[in-house]
């Protein structure tokens, strides 16, 4: 008989559990059923987005900067009316860069939040986990922090817009520049173990007639020497690198440490001056002497929009150090704006996408956005910047890459307009 | 399932057998009913502790019947997760060109096959440990298991088709036509959890009242004993391993039907040990607490971090993170203070503590 009372009582608990559940559900309930409702985030007077970044976490360090100084450039458009009257509320939330998280807090932003959109979502791994959710909920994703050429598939993914350059463009324009330099030029490169190492080689094969070494790293590892030593044993003399802003600072370290100064070529992803010198210290700064890096943003003390950007840094974040990642993040502010005054009056989710596929917005990069219905990336033009006496700036060089590789341009850069608050 | 535990229980448990399916069904029509009082995000939460419940009730059941420690069943759920997504993405890719890709079967045939895909994976690699920890007890088998948990890692970056840390993308389920009116695509997500859940979990309600669960009880208690009276540990011990991986890798199928992706960062060490707290907490040994401590795990982050949002953005991004794990540490210490059976014996009372605790107390 006893056994017959120990059979039942797992079924017993696991009743009450499910009737305690249930309970607690109902408290939080709310339907489930699909219905039409109104623009999701926008009101008459706000509209609200968000985001998900890497506050925490091993990424933290690189990335952290650029929601704040989106947040500010916001901040600074509402305390000048807002567009067409409505102010921007920005949602940030961390996801610590590991995919299963962003999966979490990309489903609070749409189905707590409510936003109107997800706006510049950052990382590969991360995004590429949300993609496939948020076109199915037709949430217009924009402008996607990653250079992955995953964000530009207009047929499957209408509603995804990428912000950065594309990684083929970044290492084609690498690479040309390197053998524009020096015909002898022996190229190699070292890349993520993603689509962002992978796009850099792929671009620079399209130029280079040979890659002599390709290494890759993971962001789990701890060094890259053995990758290093196998591109100074094999007489590399331009590295073009794949990398983010720790292993960019971790790869040019370890090299100096052997004695080994090559041309360090790198992705925009990971060239930020200030932070690599912060990575280095002062005693190791000198070795980013003559670092050659790409940029599609006008990431430059003699533009205009650097020179506004510093002024809303001081004012809206607490003045925290002026870094690349900073006109990233304001750019993209700035980006959204431009968008959202072109999709009208009473903007909703079709006519933001219809006001990028329109091509009629400029951005304020080095080149106009190329966005169009076909074309889901912003730039397909990047200039060439170098650090020489400690300071990152553009030279003359820009290319603009097609599929027939990367051929030189003359940048022309858009001009501030109106305090850089766009016009409804 | 093991054929070593699951034959020999259906013969004794023939006559509640009918009961056990019975209130499995009705549990699960009461789950899939509940659903409906839910918002979407809740019926993804409802649905990712239903993935995590599948898990922690085949931890429970080898921590508390066979005093095995795994503290890697993470890695048994990715295993799950990654064969699934990958079947899955095979079907579905060789039935987009036969055109059969629309309609029900272009629905069910890549489910089907990804949930026999994460059978195989997380079954394969719960043998290769059941083996090993018919050989090694207490600490020991912790330790490997632990490492495998810090490997998982690495063998994504170093196996091709699993591809890294970004991880590989497993198919979206959309929401039948017939349906499409009625339920969102959480809440459907939420069905196909709790069904799976529930072909997850009522074999181990089985294996735990029947033949097998008295085998794993008497070599936990007295392995000379066991062996005397004519039960191999070994067999058994491999095969309480096995079962409890098959419920791990279901669990990690559903994660990944729910998110449609499957990468290592979803499965580390923190979420490795966190489903031992929820198998500790819940009460060891107890399917029902299983369920308690699942819930808990998937809401107390979420609650933590609605409660940090409210905090001064400067304060909040420090304890965001942090919070959760001293919380959970501190949930641990109090219900271990003040209920050592688990959250389970509060709903039950305290009247049956003594007849159960040789096995789920110690």
């Amino acid at each position: 008989m006893r056994s017959t009372t120990s059979r039942a009582t797992p079924r017993g608990r696991t009743g009450a559990a499910a009737v305690l559940g249930l309970t607690a559900a109902t408290a939080l309930s709310a339907c489930s059923t699909p219905a039409a409702a109104d623009v999701p985030g926008v009101t008459d007077d706000t509209v609200v987005i968000g985001t998900h970044q890497p506050l925490t976490g091993p990424a933290a360090a690189g990335f952290a900067s650029i929601s704040a100084a989106t947040a500010a450039y916001f901040e600074y458009v509402n305390d000048r009316g807002g567009i067409n009257g409505r102010q921007i509320e920005y949602v940030v939330k961390d996801d610590g860069y590991n995919p299963a998280t962003t999966q979490t807090v990309v489903r609070e932003l749409v189905q707590q939040e409510e936003v109107f959109a997800i706006v510049n979502g950052l990382g590969t791994p991360t995004h590429s986990g949300v993609l496939d959710y948020l076109d199915q909920n037709g949430v217009p994703d924009l402008f996607v922090a990653s250079g992955s050429l995953t964000w530009d598939q207009p047929e499957e993914y209408p509603n995804t817009f990428g912000f950065n350059a594309d990684y083929v463009t970044e290492g084609a324009a690498l690479a040309q520049y390197a053998l524009d330099t020096d015909p002898d030029a022996v190229v190699c490169v070292l890349g993520q173990d993603d689509d962002f190492g992978e796009g850099i080689l792929q671009g620079v094969e399209l130029v280079a007639d040979e890659v002599a070494v390709n290494e890759t790293y993971s962001t789990a590892d701890q060094d890259v020497t053995a990758q290093l030593g196998a591109m100074k044993e094999a007489g590399c003399t331009h590295n073009v690198l794949g990398t983010i802003n720790g292993f960019t600072a971790l790869a040019v370290g370890t090299a100096a440490q052997m004695g080994w100064f090559p041309a360090w070529h790198v992705s925009s992803s990971g060239a930020d001056h200030p932070t690599l010198v912060e990575y280095l210290g002062e005693d190791g700064a000198p070795a980013l002497e003559g670092l050659v890096s790409v940029n599609y943003l006008p990431h430059s003390p003699s533009s205009d929009w650097y020179e506004l950007f510093t002024r809303i840094n001081d004012e809206y974040n607490d003045g925290a150090p002026y870094t690349g990642n900073t006109t990233y993040g304001m750019s993209v502010g700035y980006q959204f704006a431009e968008a959202l005054a072109a999709a009208g009056q009473d903007p909703t989710r079709e006519s933001i996408v219809a006001a990028l596929e329109s091509g009629e917005l400029r951005g304020n990069g080095v080149a106009p956005l190329t966005y169009s219905a076909d074309d889901h990336f912003a730039y397909r033009t990047v200039r060439v910047a170098v650090v020489s006496d400690g300071v990152q700036d553009f030279v003359d060089a820009a290319y603009e890459v097609s599929e027939s590789g990367a051929t030189a341009v003359t940048p022309q850069e858009t001009p501030l307009e109106n305090e850089g608050v766009p016009a409804g | 399932m093991s054929t070593a535990t699951t034959s020999p229980a259906t013969s004794p448990a023939a006559i509640p057998a009918t009961r056990l399916l019975l209130r499995a069904g009705l549990l699960t029509l009461l789950a899939l009913g509940g659903t409906f009082l839910l918002d979407p995000y809740r019926n993804y939460q409802l649905a990712t502790a239903a993935g995590i419940f599948a898990a922690v009730a085949g931890l429970t059941l080898l921590v508390g019947l066979t005093g095995q420690l795994s503290l890697g069943h993470a890695v048994l759920m990715a295993a799950g997760g990654y064969g699934y997504a990958l079947t899955a993405t095979r079907v579905a890719d060789a039935l987009a060109g036969s055109g059969a890709a629309d309609g029900v079967a272009g629905l069910l045939l890549p489910l089907l096959a990804g949930v026999v895909g994460a059978l195989v994976a997380s079954g394969a690699l719960g043998v290769l440990l059941g083996l090993a920890a018919a050989r090694l007890r207490g600490p020991y088998l912790a330790g490997l298991t632990l490492a495998l948990v810090i490997a998982l890692p690495s063998v994504a970056g170093t196996v091709p088709a699993l591809a890294g840390a970004q991880g590989v993308s497993a198919p979206f389920v959309p929401v039948p036509d017939a349906l499409a009116a009625l339920i969102a695509v959480e809440q459907w997500h939420a069905w196909l959890a709790i069904l799976l859940t529930s072909c997850a979990v009522t074999p181990l309600v089985a294996l735990r009242s029947g033949r097998a669960g008295l085998r794993m009880r008497a070599v936990h208690d007295d392995e000379t004993a066991a062996r005397l009276a004519g039960i191999d540990p070994g067999r058994v011990k491999a095969g309480a391993f096995v079962a409890s991986a098959l419920a791990a890798g279901l669990g990690g199928a559903v994660l990944a039907v729910v998110t449609q992706q499957v990468s290592p960062g979803a499965y580390g060490l923190g979420f490795s040990l966190l489903l031992v707290v929820a198998a500790v907490v819940g009460g060891l040994g107890s399917l029902g607490g299983a369920a308690v401590g699942a819930v808990l795990v998937t809401l107390l982050p979420w609650l933590v971090d609605q409660a940090t949002g409210a905090l001064p953005a400067d304060l909040g991004h420090r304890l965001q993170g942090n919070l959760e794990i001293a919380l959970f540490g501190v949930v641990v210490i109090v219900v271990m203070v003040l209920r050592p059976g688990g959250l389970a014996r509060l709903v039950r009372g305290r009247s049956r503590n003594t007849s159960l605790s040789t096995n789920t107390e110690r």
